[in-house]
């Protein structure tokens, strides 16, 4: 009976400050994706040929290691006995992934890059939780920043 | 030492191959750490000791690369990689690799 009492309560923290955090965090994500929308990020391996005259390239990336609540990670439980789509689990990986590739942007901004290509991400868990559970999630962004000198033979 | 994940450095031509090297390092996590992350666990949201710990090693990564690199002789590191994989508990490996390679 005590133990059900605590993990009642610990689900109810987990489900009202999880849901705070989720909600404060995707309200930032949005805010600042519309703000770094100014250095886009591309996927494509190779520069485009007309770019290629009088820059330099650096490495950048974002990393973010985010953890899931205890509520979600109770519901998670649930949904593994009867298969399907685990939305808590889906959250957790999107914020992850936004949060990792703004700061690969925010750090092209920073080494003074204008775009970045080739981006990667990968994803890992890193502590499984308890029973195998994923838990948290860590999610690398990498590419290489292009830094525009000074545009060669225009004005 | 230039590094770059693209496979060729715009404006540049590349004079000798020098073939694979890499970086990696092991950590693992130490217990304060794991006090902070076991409470945020509760509640969710990013951990951000994890976060600094994933980040220190993958620099020290990055400079092993570099390191080996510059032992060959290259000048530059083309197509880096990075790969991280857990080998026991608590610990995870870091791995970034790339091509070595000598630029004019």
């Amino acid at each position: 009976m005590f133990e059900l009492g605590i993990v009642l309560i610990l689900l109810i923290i987990g489900y009202t400050f999880g849901r705070l955090a989720e909600q404060r965090h995707y309200r930032s994500i949005i805010r600042r994706e519309a703000d770094y929308r100014r250095i886009p990020v591309f996927a494509t391996r190779h520069l485009p040929k007309d770019l290629e005259p009088g820059i330099k390239t650096t490495l950048v990336m974002g990393s973010v290691v985010i953890s899931v609540d205890y509520f979600k990670r109770f519901l998670a439980g649930l949904r593994a006995l009867v298969g399907g789509r685990m939305k808590s689990y889906e959250s957790l990986i999107d914020r992850a992934r936004r949060e990792a590739l703004l700061r690969l942007q925010a750090q092209a901004e920073q080494e003074g890059g204008e775009m970045v290509f080739n981006v990667k991400l990968e994803t890992s868990s890193i502590s499984k939780g308890a029973r195998n559970t994923v838990g948290s999630v860590e999610v690398l962004a990498y590419g290489t920043a292009v830094i525009k000198q000074r545009p060669p033979d225009r004005e | 030492m230039l590094m770059t994940n693209l496979e060729s450095v715009p404006g540049r031509t590349i004079v000798r191959h020098l073939g694979l090297v890499q970086g990696s390092t092991v950590r693992a996590k130490h217990v304060g750490r794991d006090i902070m992350a076991g409470l945020k666990n509760l509640v969710g949201g990013e951990l951000k000791g994890y976060t600094e710990l994933l980040q220190d090693a993958r620099q020290e990564a990055i400079d092993r690369l570099a390191q080996q690199a510059s032992a060959v002789g290259a000048n530059a590191v083309l197509n880096v990689r990075f790969t991280t994989s857990s080998v026991a508990q608590g610990a995870a490996e870091m791995l970034a690799y790339g091509t070595a390679v000598e630029l004019d």
